[in-house]
Parts: C-alpha cells; structure tokens; sequence
C-alpha cells in the first residue's frame, strides 16, 4: 500500500505539489486527474523517487522511501513510464527481462525463476507472442503492453503508471486500463494512474484523486467528485455530467453556449458553399 | 528466446582473428619473421646465431608493440562502445568526445614537468592522462547536456571545441620544450614510438581495471539505454552508476593515450559494427567490442608499418584515413534519427 503524508514538492522556487494526502490500498486503483500542470506527473515522479521531496512522507507497504536503497524501492514500487525514447533494437524478451533488475547483481544474470517470472508477466500482459520481436517493430499500445509487462515483471505489490494511454487509440486505452484493473483486482496490487481522459477514469478507477495547482482539490468515488461544480472551475470550462447509459457511471461532456458546438457548424456548412471540394 | 544473441561461435570466430592479427602483427615487418622461425623461437629451440637476431627482434621489439597495441585497441574500442551507450548516442567517440585530447594533454603536461623522472615512472603519465580525460569528459558532458540527454549536435560540437582547446595547449606546451617535440608530435599522431616492455607494463593495470569494470557492467548499460528515469525505477543507483562508468572508460583511455597517442575513430567504428551485426545488447556488444578493436588496429597498425616501408606510418592516420568517411556515412545515414 502506497501512502502519502502531506507531501510539498519544489521546482527551483515553485511549490509543484502542496500538502497533498492520499493512499493508495492494495487491490484498488487510483487515478490522477487534472488539467495540464496541475502536477499528476508530478506526484507519479515524486512518489517513485525520481525527484526528492520538500516536506511530508512516503511510504511504501508502511516503510518510509528515503530509508529505502535504489533495489528496494524497486522491489516494492514499479512504474510504467510513457513510451517515447525505447531502445528500438531491443527485443521485448530482454526488455521485460530487465524488469528483474532489482533481485539480480551487477552482472544481471537472470536465473530460471526470472525467465518463470518474465514468461507469467509476458502471458498477464497478454503479450507471449511477441516476445521475440523488436521494440521498434511495434506499435503504440503493444510498446505499453511491454513497459507493463516489465513492472510486473518487478513483481511489486505498487504499480504507477504516468498517462499510460495518452498515445493509445480508444480500443487500445479501454484494452489497456482493463487489463491493469484486472491486475489490479487479481493481483492485490496498489495502482496509482496519471490519467488525462476523465472519462476513463470513471469507468476504471475505484477512487479518483482531482489535482488543480499542486493542491488535491477532491478524492472520492467518480461519482462523488464527478460533478459540474467541483470540475468545472478546475478545468475553467463549462460542463455537464450525465449517467453512462449501461453502467451508470459519470461521464462528463463539455457544455456552453450551443451556437459554439458542431451540429449548428454543420448546418451552415451543409448550406453554404464548401470551402475545400473534396475528391471523392 | 531472445533474438540476435550472438552464439559462442562468433566468439570462437573473433578470438581466431585476433589471434591471426597478432601473429601478422609480431612476424611483419622491417624484417618479415618466417612462420617455422617464430614456431622455432617460440617452442625455445632458438639454437643459431640467425634464430637468436630474430628471437631478440621479435622479444624486444615485436612482442611488446604488438601487445600495446592490442591493449590499446581493446581500450579505446571499449571505452568506445561504453561512452555510446553512457551517453546514449551511437556517435560518441573517446577522439570526437575530446576524452583522447584532455589524455593527451594530461600526459604531455606530465612530461614537460618531468613528472615521471621524479615519482612513479611510467606509471604516473596514465595517471596524469587520465586526470585530463576525466576532466575533459565531464566539461564536454556539463556543456553537452540539455536536461538529462546529450543530443548528438551539441556534443560533438563542445567535444570539437574542448578537444581544439586541449590540442592547442598541448601544442603550446611541446614547443616550449623543443626537445621532446620531436618524439612527442609522432608519439600524439599515434605512432608508439616508446619502445620495449615499460610502456606495456605501465598501461597494463590501468587498462585491466578499466575494462574490467566496463566488461562487466554490460548488464547496467541495457538498463542504461532506457533513459534515467526508467534505469532508475528499475532499481539503478543511476547517477553513482554512471559516474563509475565514465571514470573505468577515461582511464582504460587515457592508459591507452599515453603510450599509443591518439587514434581516431577506432572506438566508434568497431562498436558501431559489432551492434550491426550482433544487435545492441550490451553484455555483447562489450566484449566483442573489445576483442574487435584490439584485432583491428593491429591490422592497421601492421599495415602502417608496411605501407611505406621502412619508414612506418602512425597508425592514427590509417585509423582516420578510413574512420573519417565512415563517420561521415554514419552521420548521413543516422541525421534523421539524430537531428530530426
């Protein structure tokens, strides 16, 4: 369990996060969400100890992650970083391999219950087929597929994730947050997730944590924080929620003055000459 | 499971190479070595006066130049292959990175202080060459570095000018002490022009602790060619990681530095092929980097050797002479990738 204790973070002079308390408990997932700035990579970063901490506490399954060595920390906390920079001539074996880093020597010479632990993260990810292929020969979502398949592969019981899907097509997002909720629920892992789609929050997280300039504006259930009137001033634009036709979760759509939507666009466009001729 | 794993026999394959170039490297020469007269020597059966010339050739002469050489075309092609992967550019070189220069600068400042006629010998020019590369690798990195990634443009463009700097505080220093200048200009082109045992025995230990680290810190690369961020999420202390990487690379460069001068583009071709063909894992690329360097420039060192003979050539101007084309090749084919 991943817990945070009124923790500010710097930037130079900046205060980046502000007495921000959460936890995140085994088995549950978390989302981050907020505008652009308001610090959710922020806290992803700082709570895998990337970037030090001004004040307050971390702990990972009760310990405190200034005590920890580089190996330990990495033996309790995983992160699925965004795929941009991978090592294209890498295969996916030997990437999802290295997520055993923390349990090897210098040498990293990998033992048979590493390879064991690599083939059950490679099957979990849904990914054994492609072990033998080359990062760079993938596409988007199977490279995402690969970093998860790493962290679980580092067989922590705390799995961050920073925007996972924001390259991802909407079949890949929806394949992928279910996958890590299903991992999540299976195996009793801790999930904290950056998430940009508020709309995929609700329908996969269990609680989501609202940042607005550092500072954790709301944390509930989706349909406690899901509301105009805590959102709409925090992404200063006008909204409306509804229910999700089948599951009954929040959905959030955008909502102002009608004239400046599409249907009324169209209709003016249909009417008037277009502008581009298209060759069909 | 994994793919492009090189198998023992490409290992088997390059130690046969190595092996070939270094009984060409011992028996060519001034004077050409015959095969059954190297076998008679070698086996102790050097019984004539012809045999004992050739025996005092090949043991005086022959033997320790070829095993300094083979010492540094396994380091600079080493240290090679861990600078690009330290500074995750397929271009960085220990001669295009500057680290050659500031080691040659350190040594030739050791020697117009006389240092090694005071303390240590032979031994303190590695030492002092290595003060001077490590220096320099960090300037190159500190001015180099934009955030935490060092694009190609600008370092090659603060390794252009720290290694012109270094140059030409070298070059001021030799003419300050007209009497060296002379073995000191065709000692930095590359030429080994210090004879016999010493210098092998004085860059042996810097050059074994040198690769010795790298060699085995394969591993840590792979993790290294990630990025900072994951290297460090997968448990990699990264920045004491990388500062001993950089420390073992300059002083397996400087060690090689000190007694061969600077040879260019050795440490950026081999690696470069050995990852063409091999693939980019790291606990490879290492070791065959290092045995293919050594082979290598005791091919172009024999070369020089012979070329013009009796007059012998630096063998940094055969490295350059085919590594500066290559390089070129490299940079076209690679500008879309690197400057895009």
């Amino acid at each position: 369990m991943l817990e945070i204790q009124s923790l500010s973070v710097a930037y130079r002079e900046r205060l980046a996060l502000r007495e921000i308390t959460l936890s995140v408990r085994a088995g549950e997932v978390l989302a981050l969400i907020g505008p652009n700035g308001a610090g959710k990579s922020t806290l992803i970063r700082v709570a895998s100890g990337m970037i030090p901490l001004k004040a307050g506490q971390i702990r990972l399954n009760q310990r405190e992650i200034s005590g920890l060595t580089a190996a330990e920390r990495a033996r309790m906390l995983a992160v699925v970083p965004q795929t941009h920079n991978l090592p294209p001539t890498f295969s996916v074996y030997q990437t999802v391999l290295l997520g055993r880093t923390p349990y090897l020597g210098w040498l990293g010479q990998a033992g048979s219950s590493d390879h064991a632990l690599v083939a059950e993260a490679l099957e979990q990810a849904g990914i054994s087929e492609l072990s033998a292929r080359l990062i760079g020969e993938l596409s988007g979502g199977e490279q995402q597929k690969v970093l998860l398949a790493r962290a679980l592969a580092q067989s922590t019981p705390i799995l961050l994730l920073d925007e996972p899907t924001n390259h991802l097509d909407l079949r890949h997002q929806t394949n992928f947050l279910s996958l890590v909720r299903k991992l999540a629920v299976e195996k009793g892992l801790a999930v904290l997730v950056a998430l940009h789609d508020l709309n995929l929050a609700s329908l996969f997280a269990d609680r989501v944590a609202l940042l607005s300039n550092g500072r954790l504006q709301a944390l509930g259930s989706p349909e406690q924080v899901f509301s105009p009137e805590i959102l709409s001033p925090v992404y200063g634009v006008g909204l409306r929620v509804i229910s999700h036709p089948e599951y009954g979760t929040p959905l959030v759509l955008p909502d102002g003055p009608a004239a400046d939507f599409a249907p009324q666009g169209r209709g003016y466009m249909l009417s008037a000459e277009p502008m581009v001729r298209l060759h069909v | 499971m994994e793919r492009m794993k090189p198998s023992p026999r490409v290992y088997w394959i390059i130690f046969l190479l190595l092996a070939a170039t270094f009984v060409l490297s011992i028996t060519v020469g001034a004077v050409n070595i015959p095969l059954e007269r190297l076998a008679a020597i070698l086996t102790g059966r050097a019984g004539d006066a012809e045999n004992a010339t050739f025996a005092a050739i090949l043991l005086k002469i022959r033997l320790p130049h070829a095993v300094l050489i083979l010492l540094t075309g396994a380091a600079l092609s080493g240290s090679g292959a861990a600078y690009q992967g330290l500074f995750r550019n397929p271009l960085a070189d220990p001669y295009l990175i500057g680290v050659a220069s500031g080691a040659a600068l350190g040594a030739v400042f050791a020697m117009s202080i006389q240092w090694p006629d005071s303390l240590l010998g032979y031994y303190a020019i590695p030492i002092a060459a290595f003060l001077g590369s490590a220096l320099t690798v960090f300037t190159v990195y500190e001015l180099a570095r934009v955030g935490k990634v060092v694009p190609a443009t600008t370092m090659i463009l603060a390794g252009v000018a720290v290694s012109s700097f270094a140059s030409a505080l070298t070059s001021f220093m030799m003419l300050r002490s007209t009497a060296e200048l002379h073995r000191a200009l065709s000692w930095l082109m590359g030429g080994g022009t210090l004879g016999g045992w010493p210098p092998v025995l004085a860059s042996l230990p810097y050059i074994a602790l040198g690769l010795g680290v790298l060699l085995t810190s394969g591993h840590v690369l792979n993790v290294l060619q990630f990025g900072d961020e994951q290297a460090h999420s997968l448990g990699l202390n990264v920045e004491r990681v990388k500062l001993w990487l950089i420390l073992a690379a300059s002083l397996a460069t400087a060690a090689a530095v000190s007694f061969s001068g600077v040879i260019g583009f050795l440490g950026l071709i081999v690696p470069h092929v050995v990852r063409i063909l091999w693939g980019a894992d790291y606990r490879h690329t290492l070791p065959l980097s290092v045995l293919g360097g050594a082979s290598v420039l005791l091919a172009a060192d024999t070369l020089a050797r012979v070329v013009l003979a009796p007059q012998v050539l630096p063998v940094g101007i055969i490295t350059t002479l085919a590594g500066a084309p290559f390089f070129l090749w490299l940079l076209r084919s690679t500008r879309n990738q690197l400057f895009g």
